[in-house]
């Protein structure tokens, strides 16, 4: 016999994912979506008082005449079991958080609900790769290598030419593959190796450096510049600090103007919730999105080759993600 | 016979076997000295139980009745204050415990100063030697167990009727149940004569009952504040012409009002009047929109007010203009104020006098103002100078809903705000 809260509340376990704005730390995303939540839940209507029988004693005369002391039966709801007194039925709901974004970066953000917080364990061992782009201008450096720093030198970036720009990632980009087969714990001149590398499945176990797996100019134009990032294991940090190297490289200085993440594993920037949406009705919407594409996506899985070292994915597009690789 | 009827008596009581019988068992175990006396005197008896003040039962009636009553009567007052009784803390203050436990009294003095056995048989027959007839039998209710001391006031609430009828009103028990000393506070207050007198004065003032629950959860002190206390109070705010529906609302909306003390409203009412200089309806219309500004702590307004003057850079008559209109500012967090006037003023552009003009703006959101200027940059038309074409007010940027300002102002669709935003 559940109430409707609870039923509600079996309804948000699952996975979604927010659009953090820059500015804001991610603990204030996950703590006010957190108590929209619970106020969502909190707000279905109680179920109806228990009742018990209790023996009246009628009013007249209790003290002076015993004759008269008549009982009378009647049914009382029970007060203690009331919302007033037991405070709202749900405190707190487990939300977890996942890939973490810095107060100066935006974009998805996952989260993970009740339940949920297995699955998001679960996905974030399945080596996701994430999707970001970086914004950075040439001209100056700073010492948190972000344009709000405190700038520690300038210089020129006329020299710069997008084919310049073009052969630096392409050598940050070899580099990385180097540290991503150092990393893949794999004899390199087996046939296991091979075979693994075939079908794009090289990688860390778990920890490691960060590691660009894909990078790429998207818009040039002398100071600005933006680049797609496809990484692991990142932080924005490392991301900024990439940014800053390039410009280093290229003979000039540079800094990083904004990160955004626009990929965390399968979540796009398509279903992020903005700031307006953050609310129970829209996250229960959101939930329920992601959970038909669960079910979808085990049935592929099961066929597929990869199903031993994808034990417990929930997420099909994974594995387009590996071929890329 | 006597130790038969005492041998009655204890069974009596072991049937009963209430907290009550308990207290009277010392002077069960008296009974036993005195079984040899013969009875008969029971005139001396009804001599001896005038002296107790609880007896309210007359003297015509049969002797062997009266102790029932006594005890049906005890029973009943426990059953009435028990909730009170199991307070351990309280259980000596409370004068219902205090009634309570009289009868047991006097019988100890009169053992004491008389020592005849003869009193102590009066007094210990007790309801005990009486056959006791079932329906009378089920008229005494036994308390059923309540925990001394719980961290809970979901323990009491089935037994007390004054925690029952707060309910009833809508207070919050489980948030007063919070704070310090407030549940043993509540169980302590008596709804006859605590509870309902304050209750009719705030429906006096003025005070629709809806917000009875809501004044109580937030001050449930208002229960233990003198009568006399809270009408020279509201005839103080009274004569200082805030009229009757402005206190009501004032009292509901801000309900720590009614326990400051006449002088200590006083000071805060000429507070901010000479330090913003407003006129005397001025500062009325401010108290009157933002009551809790008499409540709070005057520190934090004068830091705001500082912070406006002095980093902020407005003048004396733009800070009155501002806090007449928005008096929320005065409370406002003030790294809030600095970051929203910083975006405002530096990266907006808009000079001080149009913010002045525009208060509402610093009451908002930061992000919201952050959003929406960055769309109307994106869109071009992010123009707050109103002596050009296209000029955008700042009040209708922050007041108007998300739908509304992208139809009106950007003149666009929620959509597209949507997606705008993901780029942020």
């Amino acid at each position: 016999m559940a109430t409707p809260a609870i039923r509600m509340f079996r309804k948000i376990d699952g996975l979604f994912c927010v659009y953090k704005p820059s500015g804001v730390h991610w603990k204030l995303v996950r703590d006010g979506i957190e108590t929209n939540l619970l106020k969502g839940v909190n707000a279905t209507p109680s179920q109806p008082l228990p009742k018990e029988v209790r023996f009246l004693a009628l009013p007249a005369g209790e003290a002076e005449a015993p004759k008269g002391l008549t009982l009378s039966a009647a049914s009382v709801p029970v007060l203690s079991k009331h919302t007033l007194v037991t405070g709202p039925e749900f405190q707190n709901i487990k939300v977890g958080v996942g890939h973490r974004l810095d107060a100066s970066s935006s974009g998805v953000l996952v989260l993970a609900v009740g339940n949920g917080n297995k699955a998001l364990n679960n996905l974030y061992k399945t080596r996701v790769t994430r999707d970001y782009t970086v914004e950075g201008e040439f001209g100056t450096a700073t010492d948190d290598f972000s344009n709000t720093g405190r700038i520690v030198e300038r210089s020129t970036y006329g020299h710069i030419t997008k084919d310049k720009l073009e052969r630096v990632l392409a050598m940050l980009q070899g580099a990385n593959q180097k540290a991503l087969l150092m990393y893949s714990n794999v004899d390199m001149r087996s046939q296991e190796a091979y075979e693994m590398a075939v079908r794009g499945l090289l990688g860390p176990d778990g920890k490691s450096l960060p590691i660009l797996t894909g990078l790429r100019c998207i818009h040039f134009q002398p100071p600005n510049f933006t680049l797609e990032v496809q990484c692991l294991n990142e932080t924005q940090k490392y991301l900024r600090k990439v940014v800053h190297e390039i410009g280093l490289e290229l003979r000039s200085t540079a800094v990083c103007k904004g990160v955004r993440r626009t990929r965390d594993g399968p979540f796009t920037l398509q279903d992020a919730l903005t700031r307006h949406h953050w609310k129970a009705s829209d996250v229960i919407q959101a939930i329920g999105q992601y959970r038909p594409s669960k079910k979808k996506s085990k049935t592929p899985i099961k066929d597929s080759p990869l199903q031993e070292l994808e034990e417990s994915t929930t997420v099909n597009q994974m594995n387009s993600e590996r071929e890329q690789q | 016979m006597a130790s038969s009827c005492t041998q009655l008596c204890l069974q009596g009581r072991n049937l009963l076997c209430s907290k009550a019988v308990a207290r009277t068992w010392q002077y069960n175990s008296q009974v036993r000295h005195c079984i040899t006396v013969p009875r008969g005197s029971s005139k001396i008896l009804n001599g001896c139980s005038l002296n107790k003040g609880n007896h309210k039962t007359t003297q015509t009636r049969p002797r062997w009745k009266q102790p029932m009553f006594r005890y049906s009567d005890l029973a009943s007052k426990h059953l009435a204050t028990e909730a009170l009784e199991n307070k351990a803390v309280e259980e000596t203050s409370t004068a219902d415990v205090v009634a309570y436990k009289s009868p047991l009294l006097p019988i100890r003095d009169a053992v004491s100063v008389t020592e005849t056995p003869l009193d102590l048989d009066a007094a210990t027959e007790v309801s005990a030697l009486e056959v006791i007839s079932v329906e009378e039998a089920v008229s005494i209710t036994v308390p059923s167990d309540i925990p001394a001391a719980s961290t809970s006031l979901k323990d009491y609430v089935d037994k007390s009727e004054t925690l029952s009828k707060l309910v009833q009103l809508g207070v919050h028990l489980w948030k007063l149940e919070q704070r310090p000393n407030v549940g043993s506070m509540l169980l302590k207050l008596d709804f006859n004569t605590d509870v309902a007198p304050r209750l009719l004065f705030l429906k006096d003032i003025g005070v629709d009952d809806s917000h009875f629950g809501e004044i109580i959860t937030q001050n449930p002190f208002i229960l233990t504040e003198g009568l006399e206390n809270l009408q020279s109070r509201v005839n103080f705010l009274k004569s200082q012409k805030f009229s009757s529906e402005n206190v009501a609302s004032m009292v509901s909306r801000a309900p720590y009002i009614l326990n400051f003390t006449v002088k200590r409203l006083d000071n805060r009412l000429g507070f901010y009047q000479q330090r913003l200089k407003l006129s005397a309806s001025n500062t009325r219309h401010i108290l009157t929109r933002l009551p809790r500004l008499l409540c709070g702590s005057l520190e934090p307004v004068k830091e705001n007010l500082k912070l406006c003057e002095m980093e902020l850079g407005f003048k004396e008559n733009e800070i009155q203009h501002i806090v007449v209109t928005v008096p929320k500012v005065l409370t406002a967090n003030k790294i809030k104020l600095t970051k929203i006037f910083d975006f405002v003023h530096n990266t907006m552009k808009v000079p001080h006098d149009l913010i002045a003009k525009f208060p509402q703006v610093l009451n908002c959101k930061y992000m919201r103002i952050r959003e929406r200027h960055q769309f109307l940059v994106y869109l071009g038309k992010a123009q707050y100078d109103p002596n050009l074409p296209n000029y955008i007010s700042l009040e209708r940027l922050v007041i108007l809903p998300n739908d509304i300002f992208c139809t009106e102002l950007a003149l666009a669709t929620l959509e597209d705000f949507t997606l705008f935003q993901k780029t942020l």
